[in-house]
């Protein structure tokens, strides 16, 4: 198919199945550990604004939650079926951690997925709310497995070589392998971001409308806030990540910068803006740059120098183009966030953060922009360690299962096709659930006051009536 | 000689989350399966909600399976998986939908198109689980690991006559479960589903286990040496029993014992399964030896194993007493 062979095709269909089931982890994570907010200021205050948002977003998270898990298990199937000399030789590693996923996170979060929907009124509210904090904590629990398992693949630690296979011989080091704690920091960071900015649109739109609607004011609110505190601390944990990526994996931090050449006596690297990287001919055919810029946010010094491609023979590098914008794209969104998260600091302090349309248009617009920079930055670090599957141990065309191209095509056009319904029925469901004003949540006029006016309520847990969504 | 332990408790272990798989989740897919035999959609509404807050954890079991398979056996894992991968890919993308239907159908303002979807995608879910069994011990499309050639091969003919059979025996799993939780015109129904249910599922096994020798070579010799045949015959006549005493509790109307007594057929069918072909996992020939990942791998896994499936177990029994009772339709 278009002149791809087999090995591209396991490639795409499982790099197709990844970023689509990323994008429902990511929210999961985000919404989780938002509920969970939620839930325990309701307990604190009494407040019902706070239980009134987390029925909100409670059934997001279950339709979310749901395609993660659903999709999550082609995933457990699929580096059996396409990658089968691969799961032959690290199975006693990778394996391994994929079960701990399981027994430590999937079956916390299933167990009290069940409680957290559909447990309000048979568990006491501290039961509930620990329900709600299990669920949260499984899906750290889980991110912190699938990458360890992932990190290893990238920067592999704590094996030996047995009888051809890969087998464990420091389970510590398997595990907080080199890359491990700076992609679990990364990752978290970037689902709080990608889900606070969907929160954030979603309640733009409704102040657009509305812009007195007391309980999308609290929402846009908090979500701001939310970013304002881990957006530039996403941007530090990125540059970390970054030194670690070049002290492990330095052609991919050249193809990522677009450096083809070694330069020994040039002064500091620059950083290439833009430019159209060759891989054929190994340079850039037209290429903006600004001096020094990439030496220090890469080593930290005006001088400091990285190896360019060259380095590497040529089939030892990553496909450079895919490389180098995905990672252009993911920084750029990330200080369009920053830009974003100064803005609103700007319009609240003069007081117009809930009522300047532009401001909540920009706010609308870049609903996707978190899930969108999540999706470069996997790009880049997964396209970034080709053509290795097991960075230095073993190449990705020697790990795929033997099918044939008609095979592949098959599966792949059936994955993809249910892949479209759902993310079109999902799609319908998100419009349909967003639909209805935030503040018609609280269909009680004592609660409504209780919104309008930030104050503590008058009868914190009274059995009022609250219409459930 | 402990150094040998490991294969063999692993080879339990996994085969007990297959069989705690194949109950929890036959008969959440029965409830799909079932779907024809009712008309009213809330009704079915009914039938979706009894399983809601559980669909998920009966689902993970099966990820446990396969991950701890590959984990504990990668060579199992990674020549089954192949062989078996357009039926795999198809069933995946069933279980997909399955689980959006459990989250979409109560959204939605018409319920008729997600109700045929997720009957249909159930009962090919049940089909191509069933049929994966029948091919594995047919032993096609893994005896020599080219499969890349003949995809097609993982469906059989005696892959077709192990799916018909796992089709009617998560119904009946179905019917069980929706006896236990469900009450009036709607459960009525379905006590009067498990006779003929039962007698169905029973005829299929017995086809089954006749083809069985006639396309496992290895099968074929076992049972056919004594004192083999004795356990054949004995567990052929609990077999029997049992869907005897099933039929009689239906019409004596004792709820809960119907359930129990199917779940006892399933874990004596899969692990006199499993008894044949021991030590072989994969036929023809792949045995548990051959395909153990190293010690330190076994050993490391077995270690949280071993402290966090009793926790599981735990809290999965406190969501089941938790959610326990009738489902009312005003629920849905």
């Amino acid at each position: 198919m278009l002149g791809l062979d087999t090995v591209d095709l396991a490639r795409l269909q499982f790099a197709t199945t990844v970023m689509y089931h990323i994008i429902f982890l990511a929210l999961s994570i985000g919404l989780a550990t938002y509920l969970a907010f939620l839930e325990g200021m309701w307990l604190k205050t009494g407040n019902r604004i706070y239980l009134g948002i987390y029925h909100y977003w409670l059934p997001h998270f279950a339709v979310n939650y749901a395609a993660g898990v659903v999709s999550g298990v082609i995933m457990a199937f699929e580096f059996g079926t396409n990658w089968s000399v691969f799961s032959s030789k690290a199975g006693g590693i990778s394996g391994v951690l994929l079960t701990y996923e399981v027994v430590t996170a999937f079956f916390l979060e299933a167990g009290f997925f069940g409680i957290m929907m559909f447990g309000e009124g048979r568990v006491s509210r501290k039961v509930h709310y620990f329900a709600t904090c299990m669920v949260a904590l499984g899906a750290y629990i889980s991110t912190f497995w699938i990458l360890a398992s992932n990190s290893w693949m990238q920067t592999p630690a704590g094996y030996a070589f047995e009888d051809g296979r890969i087998i464990p011989e420091d389970w510590w080091e398997v595990i907080f392998n080199p890359s491990q704690p700076f992609r679990f920091v990364h990752m978290s960071l970037a689902a709080l971001i990608a889900t606070a900015f969907v929160v954030a649109g979603v309640a733009a739109w409704h102040l657009y409308r509305n812009h007195q609607d007391a309980v999308a004011r609290r929402m846009f609110s908090m979500a701001l806030w939310m970013l304002t505190f881990v957006v530039p601390l996403q941007i530090v944990a990125g540059d970390v990540h970054g030194l670690n990526t070049l002290e492990h994996q330095p052609a991919k931090v050249a193809a990522m910068e677009a450096y083809w050449k070694n330069e020994p006596e040039r002064e500091g690297m620059p950083m290439v803006v833009l430019a159209w990287p060759d891989p054929h001919l190994e340079k850039n055919l037209f290429s903006l740059e600004i001096p020094r810029l990439s030496s220090l946010y890469l080593t930290h010094s005006l001088t400091g120098k990285i190896q360019g491609l060259e380095q590497w023979a040529e089939d030892e590098r990553p496909y450079v183009p895919l490389v180098f914008y995905a990672f252009r794209l993911m920084v750029y969104l990330g200080f369009a966030m920053l830009g974003l998260v100064a803005l609103s600091l700007w319009m609240r302090k003069r007081k117009q953060l809930y009522e300047s349309r532009w401001f909540l248009i920009l706010m609308m617009l870049a609903t996707p922009i978190g899930v969108v920079a999540i999706e470069a930055g996997w790009v880049t670090t997964e396209a970034g360690r080709q053509p290795w599957i097991i960075y230095g141990l073993l190449r990705t065309v020697d790990g795929v299962s033997p099918f044939s191209v008609a095979t592949l095509v098959t599966s792949l056009v059936g994955l993809w096709g249910i892949y479209t319904l759902i993310f079109f029925i999902g799609a319908y469901f998100f419009v349909k659930l967003v639909r209805p004003t935030p503040e018609s949540i609280l269909s009680d006029k004592e609660d409504y006051d209780e919104a309008r006016e930030q104050s503590l309520p008058r009868h914190p847990f009274s059995r009022r009536s609250h219409r459930n969504p | 000689m402990d150094n040998e332990l490991f294969p063999i408790i692993w080879f339990g272990l996994i085969g007990l989350a297959l069989i705690i798989y194949v109950i929890l989740d036959g008969y959440s897919l029965g409830i799909g399966i079932l779907f024809p035999f009712i008309k009213g959609a809330e009704q079915r509404g009914v039938m979706l909600t009894t399983a809601s807050p559980f669909w998920d954890g009966n689902q993970t079991w099966l990820v446990l399976s396969v991950a701890g398979l590959y984990g504990t056996f990668p060579l199992v894992y990674s020549s089954l998986l192949p062989a078996m991968y357009l039926p795999l890919i198809l069933m995946l993308m069933c279980l997909f939908f399955r689980g959006m239907t459990f989250e979409f159908r109560s959204k939605a303002s018409s319920h008729r198109s997600f109700d045929i979807g997720f009957c249909i995608v159930t009962t090919a879910v049940a089909f191509l689980q069933g049929m994966i069994v029948g091919s594995v011990i047919a032993g096609v499309g893994t005896d020599d690991g080219n499969f890349a050639e003949n995809v097609l091969s993982a469906f059989s003919w005696f892959g077709l006559c192990t799916g018909i059979a796992l089709v009617i025996g998560y119904a009946l799993l179905g019917a069980a479960w929706l006896v236990i939780k469900t009450e009036g015109q709607l459960q009525k129904i379905f006590y009067r589903l498990i006779r003929p249910l039962m007698i169905l599922f029973f005829l299929a096994m017995l086809a089954v286990v006749a083809i069985t020798p006639l396309v496992n070579q290895l099968i074929a010799e076992r049972w056919a040496k004594w004192p083999n045949l004795l356990w054949l015959g004995i567990t052929a006549v609990i077999m029997m029993i049992l869907a005897i005493m099933t039929i009689r509790s239906a019409t004596r109307r004792h709820e809960k014992r119907i359930f129990i007594q199917i779940g006892v057929m399933f874990v004596l069918g899969l692990v006199g399964l499993v008894a044949s072909l021991y030590p072989v996992m994969l036929p023809p020939d792949i045995t548990l030896w051959d395909a153990a990942s190293s010690r330190s791998s076994q050993q490391f896994l077995l270690v949280g194993y071993a402290t966090l499936l009793p926790i599981t177990l735990g809290y999965t029994a406190y969501s089941y007493w938790l959610f326990r009772g009738k489902v009312h339709e005003s629920e849905e």
